[in-house]
């Protein structure tokens, strides 16, 4: 059965009566904007994800594809902004190739809406649409309940009063494509450093009218972090250990099936070890 | 029949195994006296010193108050800069408490050497914070105060404080919002708590890594680099590192930058 | 007649029947503000080379009302310090009365000094605190402009709960979320105040008031400002916004597939 699984809302109405908690979810707490110029438009967003005061992510995508030429900042529950988005994704692929026709920013922006209206603002999905299409640039904001907005510059998330304050105090009305990409740089900086649910670097993506979209992931890194003063490695033989029991590499393959990557080592983002 | 949160099962409705929600209760727009203003503080002492160290972000919810607001002071010195004091006190939750409790105890030690004619000694004014805090057991400073100082053998003394005035001697403690971040690198890098001598012996017979007290820049090292981290995971802790650093010859107050985001 | 003197005068219980007492009494239980009622919204303010300037629109909101325009929100206090106003209008006034008393023994005083911004700002903190802890807070949060005791720029902020801070540039109310932001891009926190100059700073809180007049819903395009030098202090309480732009609005149209 398709949409979403109900059968549990007794058990867990029952549980959050009794003082049970409702699970938290992983929210970006976020600075997300948009900006049109004379030949596309630009999204941009900063990279935290957060979960209460704790920073769950430090260099997340807030961005994310729906077309080629269509994409979308996500603010709010982080699932939901990532499920609603690849849903409609699916479908303006469908739409698209049911007509035969580009998709348009429209067509994906009423899509949006009307999937959240239904859900009546349970899912937490605020959203800055954006792209180009045959009609021209679009540049939308949708709300969680499924009322949306149309503006050469909007803002949404946490740090959206911050982002705005930049918008109106240095937008102009004919913003050529580095103007535009500036700007909101500035803007999601200015959410990064005054909004605390925001923070980490800024994302940007350019969608420009007979051009291939630009994803700069990680166009600026205004907070990378220092370097640590100590050394905290241990010397082999510092946790206690009861037991042990030696599985040769020979034994191994009993339980896992092994492969050895070569190549590229940026393939996986790689974590940090002290040396 | 006994529920998962101790309290019994008290629905009556048809249909339903719990007490179905009442209309919501009248909301009533109460005065709240308290707020959180975020940041952080740590306390390690050594042999012959204490630090005591805090960020200086204050915060009101997702806003930045300010990013130069200290949470650690001199105590009893004997002009406004703090000049000739030798206990320091931090203080992190509702700045306002905060404030309110530094000065009183700032003008209980000021009195005391006026009267008594020799400074306080911090295992006194450890006392005298534990009953201030205790005084307020009904309204309580919202604020989590950790004092530092040299005892009487010159050795590093640091006292942490709950608060309505529960206190105890410690080698280090973290307080504020990133306590629970904080202090596990603390139990594991002070008092080597979960570290054993590799190759001490086998199983039970394994020996633990004893504590001792670690020498001045080792702890400075540690100081900074337990901020470092909780600014990386903690939204409300950074832009700058106040650290003071109590020894014989007095105390020194630094300061080192924080990230700002 | 009766023997009864505490009963003469009073209407018969025998004709009109026993008197309901509750109407005499007078102890009920006490009330306390628990939430503002006429509001003043943002005040900003920042520091500059020699001196201060604070800024407030001249609006007394009551709920979503504009109920009056012609507030003014900024007090000044001896001849070198100013208090800017936001929260409940009631409670300035008594502030206000409670300065201006203050001002009034310090002139009498022998002892020539008056109270500077500093001290003025420590006592309105702890007016704040004594009354949070009554639990009949005053409902305020407040920026006070002026001079320490050294002669350098003085700005501090002090809320209904006694909260105390202070930096190059402040906010209070909505400004914190829109007007902070744009200063700390403008003057960032490590740059010498001693950097910014006056016509730098008052063009600052200007290019502020008019995002705060986009922006918050409860504001408005009139304003009092005032800088504070040692010179003295320069109060315009009749100023207007200038230089909007609404031209952007003649190209919108509606909110989703509307084209014209």
């Amino acid at each position: 059965m398709p949409g979403f699984d109900f059968s549990n809302y007794n058990r867990n109405a029952a549980l959050h009566a009794r003082g049970v908690p409702l699970p938290k979810a992983t929210s970006t707490g976020t600075t997300i904007v948009g900006c049109i110029y004379d030949n596309g438009v630009v999204i941009a967003a900063d990279t935290r994800a957060t979960s209460g005061p704790i920073v769950a992510d430090k260099n997340c995508e807030k961005l994310h594809y729906i077309a080629p030429k269509i994409w979308c900042a996500g603010a709010g529950t982080a699932a939901d902004t990532e499920f609603t988005t690849a849903l409609i994704s699916s479908n303006v692929e469908l739409h698209s190739l049911s007509t035969g026709r580009d998709p348009r920013v429209i067509t994906c922006m009423t899509m949006l809406k009307q999937h959240l209206f239904r859900y009546q603002g349970h899912i937490g999905a605020y959203l800055v649409v954006a792209g180009v299409d045959p009609t021209g640039i679009g540049l939308y904001t949708v709300h969680a309940h499924g009322s949306t907005d149309k503006l050469p510059y909007v803002t949404m998330g946490s740090g959206s009063l911050a982002a705005m304050s930049v918008f109106e105090s240095m937008w102009q009305p004919d913003l050529d494509k580095d103007g535009a990409v500036k700007l909101c740089a500035e803007a999601i900086k200015a959410g990064i450093f005054n909004d605390l649910g925001s923070g980490s670097n800024v994302d940007v993506c350019i969608i420009e009218k007979d051009k291939p979209t630009q994803l700069l992931r990680n166009y600026e890194k205004p907070n990378e972090r220092g370097q640590k003063e100590r050394n905290y490695r241990f010397p082999r033989g510092t946790t206690a250990w009861l037991n042990q029991k030696v599985i040769s590499k020979e034994d191994m393959k009993k339980y896992v099936t092994i492969e050895t990557l070569s190549g590229d080592s940026n393939l996986a983002e790689k974590m940090d070890v002290d040396s | 029949m006994t529920s998962i949160t101790g309290h019994p099962a008290g629905g009556e409705g048809i249909g339903y195994s719990f007490s179905q929600p009442t209309a919501a209760p009248v909301k009533q727009h109460g005065f709240y006296p308290y707020t959180d203003n975020g940041g952080s503080t740590l306390g390690i002492t050594g042999s012959d010193f204490a630090i005591l160290a805090g960020d200086t972000r204050s915060t009101s919810g997702y806003n930045i108050n300010s990013r130069m607001v200290p949470k650690v002071f001199k105590i009893g010195g004997d002009d406004e800069t703090g000049e000739g004091a030798q206990i320091v006190l931090s203080v992190v939750g509702f700045a306002a408490d905060g404030n309110a409790l530094k000065e009183r105890l700032d003008a209980v030690v000021k009195m005391y050497k006026y009267q008594h004619g020799k400074p306080m000694s911090v295992s006194a004014c450890a006392q005298r914070l534990s009953t201030i805090l205790y005084g307020k057991r009904f309204f309580p400073y919202y604020v989590h105060a950790i004092l530092a100082g040299l005892d009487e053998e010159g050795k590093g003394a640091l006292y942490s404080y709950d608060p309505v005035g529960s206190y105890e001697r410690e080698q280090c403690r973290a307080a504020g919002a990133a306590a629970s971040l904080i202090m596990p690198f603390l139990d594991n890098q002070v008092n080597f708590k979960n570290q054993y001598i590799p190759g001490s012996g086998e199983g039970h017979a394994l020996e633990a890594k004893k504590a001792e007290p670690l020498p001045q820049t080792h702890v400075e090292q540690l100081v900074r680099d337990a901020f470092t981290s909780a600014v990386e995971r903690h939204i409300e802790v950074g832009d700058n590192l106040q650290m003071m650093i109590i020894t014989r010859e007095g105390i020194k107050e630094v300061f080192h930058p924080l990230k700002k985001d | 007649m009766d023997h009864f003197p505490g009963t003469w005068g009073r209407p018969r219980n025998d004709v009109y029947g026993a008197y309901n007492p509750q109407y005499l009494q007078t102890t009920g239980p006490k009330t306390h503000t628990s939430s503002p009622a006429v509001t003043g919204t943002s005040v900003i303010g920042v520091k500059f080379n020699g001196g201060v300037v604070l800024a407030t629109d001249n609006l007394a909101s009551y709920g979503s009302l504009a109920r009056f325009t012609d507030v003014k929100r900024l007090r000044v206090f001896g001849d070198k310090a100013v208090v800017g106003f936001g929260g409940d209008v009631s409670d300035m006034q008594y502030i206000d009365r409670l300065l201006e008393s203050i001002d009034i023994r310090e002139n009498y005083s022998s002892n020539g000094n008056m109270l500077n911004a500093k001290n003025l700002h420590t006592y309105l903190a702890k007016v704040f605190y004594k009354r949070r802890s009554e639990f009949n807070p005053l409902w305020n949060h407040v920026l006070v402009a002026g001079f320490d005791g050294e002669g350098k720029p003085f700005l501090s902020s002090a809320d209904l709960l006694g909260t105390t801070f202070s930096a190059p540039h402040l906010a209070t109310g909505f400004g914190a979320h829109l007007a902070v932001p744009i200063l700390r891009r403008l003057f960032p926190e490590e740059t010498p105040i001693e950097e910014i100059s006056r016509e730098q700073a008052v063009s600052a809180l200007k290019d502020c008031l008019k995002v705060l007049f986009y922006r918050d819903a409860r504001s408005l395009d009139k304003y009092s400002i005032a800088v504070i030098t040692q010179d003295g202090i320069d109060l315009k309480e009749d100023e207007q916004i200038e230089g909007q732009s609404w031209a952007f609005a003649e190209r919108i149209k509606g909110y989703g597939a509307q084209t014209n």
